[in-house]
């Protein structure tokens, strides 16, 4: 660096034009050099910049990825529900002897940005499993990743049936009702209804609606031959166009509706067809329309009568329950939602994996996940060794309002184990392992 | 009858709320040419503070109109704070740079947003004395929907007597016309430039707060209602309010009759109609023609000179740099872990694909705001290859830059005929009719029209829809970290000098010489048509090899690839970097992906990239390549002297 200020010093008198020709032709080896230099200072930097990774970990750490930023009203009573667990274990002395540590980063709802969210927690944070997401593409990604990096992913709200099925695979284990076993239920109670012969469905323009219909569809021409399906509409996904689809529907006259919308679409909706009389002398059958972080927010208008699946965490009375009612009720001074049972028994599934692999390799990981049973504030569960597949059930029941606020009544627990294929098809569906 | 007269009417109902979003939308264009992306975070806002006003001073039918008429003017000031401590610092950027720091503000808009109102939908109350329904013909429809048809109008009347008789109506006339001109004649652009984006954000927060009874208010809003809020005013003709008028009626209707016929039509609709309106109407329905409009803002760029030597030794330490970093890794893999490896592969992936994108964007002139289309298009490309043909890799790899070249070519011709914002809508119409094609597995819903379907009579998968197609990993020997790392670098660095070869070319001086003046270029004999053609073609190919760096990185491929949001990330990356340099999109690639993931573990996130945003765009009006022009970068040789920063 000296040899260049000199060099440029004795240039002074030189004219500009001429300095900066001799600049351009530089030669090459002088290039070069700067360029090493340079590249060692920023190697140097880089050096410094990553410094920080630990040297042993003392904890058993847990990657969490989930859509934080995007769906924040279902992803943080998600992670209210794990945390919870986690402290409740650790003040419990831990897993094998060491205290549990929940890492959280936000995947943006981006397929894409999961998996890279996956591969820094694995690297830089040095996790022994990811557990999380929500969104149905998200879940499937990290299916993949787990796939082919043979690590372990503990999905746990994602519903889309391929998780376990076409794309399952011996790393990847879900734990919330899927698409398929949510609508089995529905369509199960509705078939009870004799007079619901025309059916109609609206769902959001995307997988997880399909399936829902595909499902709901199939399960009930089984058990009810009789039935017609006579038309469905498709929104776009949080985009509903609700009065038209009103009237759409209310053209199709049907005997029964089978609704799959959710969030803003679902208020819309709720309204639209109050107003224009469609649901009037109607069934009604809302998938997830009974959990609280779909009907909360419609308040008084929520819709009355309907049969949906849901989480009535103000009635279930059970030991259990009541113990997580309090605690969380406690800690996060709120109620919980769906996704809040959902973070918490995932939670409890890991640290009874751990008892139960008594390692973090994650090959005795995935051993001891498979047929794992433990107990959860909603009862039982148990991972299949079959498909991976957990038999956490739903509540199924009525709407109905109580003091300006939708609740769920007559409702009861439906066992996730009762509401599968057979084995025979779960096989076939899963295809080669 | 009553069934359609009932359907009709909802439709005008519906329209209502993007009439008046993309009004003031378009009003905001017309005068200051800024494309505002806050725009539909203003709708939300409006949403917002509409609904705590309701809920404070709502319970009667005037104090419900009157929090609706205060939540516009709340939101008509947020926009002024906006145009005053922000864009007014840099309307003398190049064209568009202003969309970024607008991009700046969505971001710091949505945390803020979360933090005050939380994450719950907030379902809007009913209107006093609007709550219930009136019958017509025996059929119900919600007496709220008379009062949105009776909105548009009103609000369209006012807006042409402001418009037609004050002054400060013929002011902002003058300046849609001819800015220029009315500034050369002594008027200040400064407050016309304030009032009119006070007018624009109010009407946008007047959408957002008429909306509430049909809705209410959540996070998402802002991205949801922007695209269609452009496609009406596309399809109206920029600046004009008119226009605006008719394309959200148009829209109205036929979103309440599309989906009684086609129910599955829902996505792309309004972008089909758009792609069609352009095609033969290419600025709209009431639209002037652009070349009438176009203002050249900003100094004219420099020509192209080759790299100062300083510049050639950095560009050079970072590719060293870049070759070394995993003999690093394996020598000290605590130093450089397998995440570096991993950024680095995703920044190099974003940084072809803004090169791509600023390939025709800069030398080009042509904004693309779909190019994610030939990213994600050219991905599926190589993944239905590995899917159904059992293809390898390192064939399948090579389909993903046919593919997206095959696409540009296709997309390309409807294009490039267009120019300007004109041309920029079209190339997203395009990209939105590809992603809902493959979003909603288009071609497995034709199979089964023709009797070929899976179990229970369901369409086969051929996309995927939104499920994607998943395991798709390269070849064993490509399958490490390192190995990927190597492919990734040499394969977007020898693409990077392929393309500024191309732009040193006389090719690219064509290119450029299209883009500063159509008509010498076109007086001189070149065929301008042909040379975007085959530049947006050449653009996609090199999308496409970014599109399939990305996949075999990833090992699955979504819809979201193609989405709008991919599209406006390359675009924001561009001009991030900076326009007007060939570093610029490199630059700004890597600034944006790094400081995604830097931020991204934290809460909060958005709101400090938007910020960073904002402050590096008040600091480098020029994009982040604009630093070589500045006092410091020249005394550091990285410009040459008489390249003054502007």
């Amino acid at each position: 660096m000296v040899a260049r200020l000199e060099s440029n010093s004795s240039n002074r008198r030189v004219p500009r034009e001429i300095l900066a020709y001799r600049e351009e032709k530089m030669r090459p080896f002088k290039a070069l050099l700067t360029a090493i230099g340079a590249a060692g200072v920023i190697a140097a930097g880089i050096t410094v910049g990553s410094g920080s990774v630990s040297a042993e970990a003392e904890t058993i750490r847990i990657g969490d990825i989930n859509s934080y930023t995007r769906l924040p009203a279902h992803t943080i009573p998600y992670r209210q529900g794990a945390i919870l667990a986690i402290e409740e274990i650790n003040s419990a002395g831990g897993v094998l002897g060491r205290e549990l540590e929940f890492i959280s980063h936000d995947d943006q709802g981006k397929p894409g940005e999961a998996v890279k969210v996956a591969e820094r927690l694995f690297d830089r944070d040095e996790v022994v499993l990811i557990s999380g997401s929500l969104f149905s593409h998200v879940g499937l990604a990290l299916t993949a990743y787990a796939k082919q990096t043979q690590q372990l992913y503990i999905a746990a709200e994602p519903l889309a049936d391929a998780l376990v099925w076409a794309q399952g695979n011996r790393y990847t284990f879900r734990l919330r009702p899927s698409t398929y076993m949510q609508a089995a239920m529905l369509a199960a109670e509705a078939a009870k209804d004799e007079g619901a012969k025309r059916w109609a469905t609206i769902a959001p323009n995307y997988a997880y609606g399909k399936d829902a219909v595909a499902a709901f569809q199939r399960v009930l021409t089984e058990l009810r031959p009789d039935v017609e399906f006579v038309g469905s509409q498709w929104p776009a996904l949080f985009k509903i166009d609700a009065g038209a689809e009103v009237e759409a529907l209310k053209r199709l006259e049907p005997d029964a509706i089978y609704n799959v919308t959710f969030g803003s679409d679902l208020a819309k909706f709720a309204r639209e067809g109050r107003l224009r009389g469609l649901f009037e002398g109607r069934l009604m059958v809302g998938l997830l329309t009974g959990e609280p972080e779909y009907i909360d927010p419609l308040k008084d208008e929520a819709p009355e009568g309907w049969l949906v699946t849901g989480y009535p965490w103000y009635d279930i009375e059970t030991p259990a329950h009541d113990a997580f009612l309090a605690a969380y009720q406690q800690r996060w001074d709120d109620y919980p939602r769906i996704g809040s049972v959902v973070g918490y028994n995932t939670m409890l599934a890991i640290e009874a994996m751990l008892e139960r692999a008594g390692s973090t390799d994650t090959e005795k990981m995935v051993d001891a996940m498979e047929g794992l049973s433990f107990e959860a504030p909603t009862g039982p569960i148990t991972f299949r060794a079959i498909d991976h597949q957990a038999t956490m059930g739903a509540y199924v029941g009525w709407t109905t309002l109580r003091d300006g606020q939708g609740v769920m009544v007559d409702w009861k627990y439906l066992d996730g184990a009762d509401y599968l294929p057979s084995d025979d098809e779960v096989r076939k569906l899963r295809g080669g392992d | 009858m009553a069934d359609f007269i009932v359907s009709l009417l909802t439709g005008l109902s519906s329209a209502a709320a993007m009439f008046l979003v993309a009004s003031g939308l378009s009003i905001i264009f017309g005068v200051t040419r800024i494309v505002n992306f806050a725009h539909g975070s203003f709708y939300m806002l409006g949403a917002y503070i509409g609904y705590t006003l309701v809920q404070t001073i709502g319970s009667t039918g005037i104090g419900f109109w009157a929090a609706v008429l205060i939540a516009a003017v709340a939101v008509g000031l947020i926009g002024v704070v906006m145009e005053i401590l922000l864009l007014r610092r840099i309307y003398k950027a190049p064209e568009l740079f202003q969309l970024i720091a607008t991009f700046g503000v969505i971001l710091v808009i949505q945390d803020v947003t979360l933090w005050v109102w939380g994450p719950e939908d907030l379902v809007g109350p009913q209107a006093p004395g609007l709550k219930g329904a009136v019958i017509i013909l025996g059929k119900p429809l919600p007496e709220y929907d008379l009062a949105l048809i009776a909105i548009s109008p009103l609000v369209l009347v006012g807006l042409w007597a402001l418009f037609k008789l004050t002054r400060w109506g013929t002011l902002v006339r003058a300046a849609t016309q001819d800015r220029q001109m009315v500034a050369a004649l002594g008027v200040n652009q400064r407050w016309l430039f304030t009032g009119v984006l006070f007018l624009g954000s109010a009407l946008a927060g007047l959408g957002g707060a008429v909306q509430i009874p049909k809705g209410g208010a959540d996070l998402l809003m802002d991205f949801n209602i922007l695209a269609a809020a452009f496609v009406v005013v596309v399809v109206g003709g920029m600046g004009s309010i008119f226009g605006a008028f008719w394309a959200a009626l148009l829209f109205g209707i036929l979103q309440t009759f599309g989906i009684q016929i086609l129910p599955n039509s829902t996505l792309v609709l309004m972008f089909l109609v758009m792609a069609v309106v352009l095609i033969f109407r290419p600025w709209g329905l009431l639209g002037i023609p652009e070349s009438v409009l176009q203002i050249p803002s900003g100094p004219p760029e420099q020509p192209l000179r080759p790299a100062l030597p300083r510049v050639r030794a950095l560009a050079g330490a970072a590719c060293a740099l870049l070759l070394v970093l995993p003999i690093v890794h394996l020598v000290f893999p605590e130093v450089v872990g397998t995440f570096t490896l991993v950024l680095v592969i995703e920044i190099m992936v974003f940084v072809l694909f803004a090169a791509a994108l600023h390939f025709i964007m800069g030398p080009g002139g042509m904004v693309s705001f779909g190019h994610a289309a030939y990213f994600g298009g050219g991905a599926y490309a190589a993944a239905l290859l590995v899917k159904f043909a059992d293809a390898p890799f390192e064939l399948a790899f090579w389909a993903a830059p046919v593919g997206g070249a095959l696409l540009a070519f296709l997309f390309g011709w409807f294009c490039v005929r267009l120019s300007g914002v004109y041309f920029a809508m079209l190339t997203l119409a395009f990209a939105q009719i590809a992603w809902a094609f493959v979003f909603q597995d288009m071609p497995g819903s034709v199979l089964k029209t023709f009797g070929i379907a899976g179990d229970f009579g369901a369409p086969l998968k051929i996309t995927g829809g939104d499920d994607g197609l998943n395991d798709i990993w390269p070849s064993q020997w490509a399958s490490t970290r390192v190995a990927y790392y190597y492919i990734t670098v040499g394969l977007s660095v020898a693409a990077l000098m392929i393309m500024r070869r191309i732009l040193y070319a006389p090719f690219g001086y064509t290119l450029r010489a299209g883009r500063d003046s159509p008509l010498r270029a076109a007086a001189i004999g070149i065929d301008l048509t042909r040379h975007r053609w085959l530049a947006f073609a050449i653009s996609g190919a090199f999308t496409g090899l970014a599109g399939s760096l990305f996949l075999f990185s990833k090992g699955s491929i979504f819809p979201t690839t193609l989405e709008i949001a991919r599209s406006f990330d390359a675009l924001l990356m561009v001009l991030f970097g900076g326009v007007q340099s060939l570093f610029g999109p490199i630059f700004g690639a890597a600034a944006l992906t790094w400081l995604n993931d830097l931020f991204s573990v934290l809460s909060y996130w958005r709101f400090l990239l938007g910020v960073t945003i904002i402050a590096l765009v008040l600091l480098l009006p020029q994009g982040l390549a604009g630093f070589a022009g500045t006092r410091l970068g020249r005394r550091l040789r990285l410009s040459r002297p008489e390249e003054m920063a502007t």
